[in-house]
């Protein structure tokens, strides 16, 4: 592997453990995806009937939220996999800054304006 | 010379974005922007819940919000996530034409969002909401259409690698851009998870 040509095409199939991997992951991923399906319409639900007070109904959508982003992150995104110890690193990084973010300009803006 | 030298086929790892030291740069590099972007957005949805309820006499989000065109387009971004899922699983396999043809599920499934989204701006224009009629205003269009400027970009991109790869097969050099470039996507759909909760489901519920 001295002197490896990455323009040329991959030849060979995947290995037959790299298969089933693949074949388990796809399970797992399609799972995932009828579970997101299914809180997106809870959370549509939630809001779209009058029974539900608002008083539940806020936090209630937005923890549906965060489970499905975190769905995302670590399963269509592979934030699970081994390695990504700097992954992690990164996004929760920038998701602590951009909460500390939005709880100053949602305090600031409103002492500012009213 | 380069050009004499004969193709050797290279065998396909099970990882073949992460085969070369430039994969995996490219790999870590683009989720440090990603975590750039996370604060991009945050800072947008900061100023947006800071300002909401400045209506300042014009229509507000419980006057134009309709929840089944957002949960339309919610099922079409988070169908193109999957199918950008199964682009990648493809790819592991060494399916070059299964590959392409979920990025191209992808790119279509990008543009119905982004005609769904367009429709949804120009009635809010019909309906009195122009960039500047109230703080409300300015700020949800900066927040939802920096994502869905987000999304042009997405499709453009994608579009570009279907075409500028379209013969060539999966290659160490092409295999990070694709894993890359669905990255982006999946982080689409991220930020679109809590446009539709914060903006869309608080807007009509909260």
């Amino acid at each position: 592997m001295a002197h490896v040509d990455p323009s040329a095409p991959l030849e060979g199939k995947a290995s037959k453990e790299t298969e089933r991997k693949l074949k388990r992951e796809s399970r797992t991923q399609i799972v995932s995806f009828v579970f997101m399906v299914f809180i997106t319409t809870t959370a549509f639900l939630t809001v779209a009937s009058d029974v539900i007070p608002s008083g539940f109904a806020i936090p209630f959508i937005l923890l549906l939220a965060s489970v499905q982003v975190i769905m995302q992150l670590y399963y269509f995104m592979h934030m699970n996999a081994k390695g990504t110890g700097w992954v992690n690193a990164l996004i929760w990084g920038g998701l602590f800054v951009a909460a500390m973010t939005v709880a100053a300009l949602m305090l600031l803006i409103g002492i500012t304006k009213y | 010379m380069a050009q004499n030298e004969a193709i050797t086929p290279q065998i396909l790892p099970p990882n073949p974005e992460k085969a070369t030291l430039e994969g995996r740069n490219k790999y870590l590099a683009f989720w440090f922007f990603l975590g750039g972007e996370t604060v991009l957005f945050g800072s947008l949805f900061g100023t947006y819940l800071g300002l909401r309820s400045s209506t300042e006499g014009g229509p507000g989000p419980a006057d134009l919000f309709h929840l089944d065109l957002v949960f339309i387009m919610t099922m079409i971004l988070l169908t193109s996530s999957l199918t950008s899922v199964f682009a990648v699983i493809n790819m592991k396999r060494g399916n070059f034409k299964m590959l392409l043809v979920w990025m191209w599920a992808t790119v279509i499934l990008g543009l119905g969002f982004l005609g769904f989204e367009i429709y949804e701006f120009y009635e809010y224009a019909h309906q009195g909401l122009g960039y500047g009629v109230s703080a409300f205003a300015s700020s949800f269009y900066t927040l939802v259409g920096t994502h869905g400027a987000h999304v042009t970009f997405g499709v453009l991109w994608i579009t570009t690698l279907l075409i500028r790869y379209r013969k060539s097969g999966i290659t160490l050099t092409n295999a990070p851009k694709f894993y890359t470039a669905v990255l982006y996507w999946h982080f689409i759909d991220v930020v679109w998870v809590f446009i539709f909760t914060v903006v869309y489901l608080l807007g009509v519920g909260g």
